[in-house]
């Protein structure tokens, strides 16, 4: 429903995809607990070894889910500046075994490792997430956390912001088309902050505008504080084989971590 | 500033999933059927201004607007922000699952104490100095998230000392411009609408 919230163009849960299984096939509700139980998991291991078998059953996941590889990964890497510059400050604030210095600062190895390990549980998950819920329609996330009884307030508040996140995003577009128009460039200075404010206000004037319409035209039409939803979700064989196989790769990442049990 | 999955101790996910329940739970109580359309809407808003990005020579900084978030909607910038990061982390990659709630807290904790503490300057200051207490607003906000980011870092282990120090000052840029946004934001809204900085008590009422 929103362009914002897609994942490249064939990102339609509910259009099954041609020929043979993919993840976008499977239970919504399934794939929500699935990626909580794995993410509660990834943070929880340490041995490189475990958490690059991890991160493979993320990148199976991704091929599984058909997401074109390229922009996923783009994405991936665009992680917020902070986090890279936290994992290239690591190596010089963990204290541990000098593994070269930088103007005088020595970086351990410990430092490296940590750094490494987070990166990879990031990734792992992130990945993860992308494949499994990032490929459902917004509005099935919705849904789908609402029967797995998350308060219906909350998904209302939910699925009212993913239905005007890209309305609001078109009518920011136009402003910012108005404001080229008569010259504006952003750049570093006063008058930016002021014009970027100026637009955030107007933005939020039109919205509260456009809120009153909406509520008006939905208590025209019979509304009284509840969304219907009207699919119902149902689990089959298959999303019982695919959570029993998720199940059991957790079992085995956790016990080869915890119990020193060598699977390879 | 998002912190990622993996970086964070078991303990500081808990606590930071704990007190974003919380959080949430006490917006959700102040919001009714009848101002959900509000609520979603101004949410998708603030998701819409954190994609607009101000370009500070090498790189560029994408807009937060706790601040304002906060001074408009008030303990709902609970439930508003967290749909939103929650969006971020699902379909964008940013962000991680597990410290959604961490994150979640980080972002609307300091919305609030905007709102308590810069809200009455808002509504009753003249225009012009109502835009000044926007800018407390906007820039005090960004400068407690880093804090709060500081600290969840700092308590998952001391070798993120450091690095949160470094965070706290590299953002101090961002403070500024997110003063500025805010102020200018606030001066516009108080020009044009000011009813969007009451919204809150016809809100925690219930009624038009």
């Amino acid at each position: 429903m929103s362009a914002l919230l897609h994942n490249g163009p064939e990102a339609i849960a509910s259009t099954p995809s041609a020929g043979g299984w993919s993840v976008r096939d499977l239970d919504p509700r399934v794939r929500i607990l699935v990626v909580c139980a794995f993410a509660a998991t990834v943070v929880n291991l340490n041995a490189f070894p475990i958490l690059g078998t991890a991160l493979g059953f993320s990148l199976v996941a991704l091929f599984s889910a058909r997401l074109p590889l390229g922009k996923t990964l783009k994405r991936v890497m665009m992680m917020d500046t902070f986090v890279v510059f936290m994992l290239f400050l690591l190596p010089f604030t963990m204290p541990g075994e000098t593994a070269f210095t930088v103007f005088s600062f020595a970086a351990s190895w410990e430092g490296i490792f940590e750094a490494c390990r987070i990166a990879l549980k990031a990734n792992a998950i992130v990945m993860m997430v992308l494949a499994l819920v990032g490929t459902m329609e917004a509005v099935t996330l919705g849904h789908a956390l609402s029967r797995l009884r998350v308060p219906e307030i909350l998904i209302h508040l939910m699925l009212f912001t993913i239905r005007y996140i890209e309305v609001l995003n078109d009518e920011q577009k136009r402003m910012r088309v108005a404001m080229k128009a008569r010259g504006f460039r952003p750049s570093n200075n006063i008058h930016t902050y002021k014009t970027f404010g100026y637009l955030v206000g107007m933005l939020l004037v039109r919205a509260l505008e456009r809120s009153e319409r909406i509520l008006k035209a939905m208590k025209c039409r019979g509304f009284q504080g509840k969304l219907y939803l009207l699919d119902d979700m149902t689990c089959n064989a298959r999303d019982y084989i695919f959570a029993g196989m998720m199940i059991a790769i957790i079992v085995v990442l956790l016990s080869w971590e915890y119990l020193n049990v060598p699977f390879v | 500033m998002h912190i990622v999955d993996g970086a964070l101790s078991n303990e500081v996910v808990i606590a930071g999933g704990v007190l974003a329940v919380g959080g949430i739970a006490l917006g959700l109580r102040k919001l009714d059927m009848e101002k959900i359309p509000v609520a979603g809407v101004l949410s998708a808003t603030f998701f819409v201004a954190s994609l607009i990005s101000v370009p500070v020579p090498p790189t560029s900084v994408h807009l937060i607007m706790n601040g304002l978030a906060g001074i408009i909607l008030g303990w709902a910038a609970f439930p508003a922000l967290f749909v939103g990061l929650l969006l971020q982390s699902v379909f964008f990659g940013f962000g991680g699952l597990t410290v959604l709630g961490i994150n979640t807290v980080n972002i609307a904790l300091p919305a609030v104490v905007a709102f308590y503490l810069c809200r009455s300057g808002i509504l009753t200051a003249a225009p012009k100095k109502a835009a000044i207490w926007g800018g407390i607003a906007g820039a005090l906000a960004i400068a407690l998230t880093t804090g709060v980011v500081a600290i969840s870092l700092t308590l998952s282990g001391e070798k993120f000392y450091e690095a949160a120090k470094l965070v706290f000052l590299a953002h101090i840029p961002v403070m500024i411009i997110e003063g500025f946004v805010s102020a200018a934001a606030v001066y516009l809204i108080r020009k044009v609408k000011p009813e969007l900085f009451d919204l809150h008590n016809t809100v925690s009422q219930g009624a038009d």
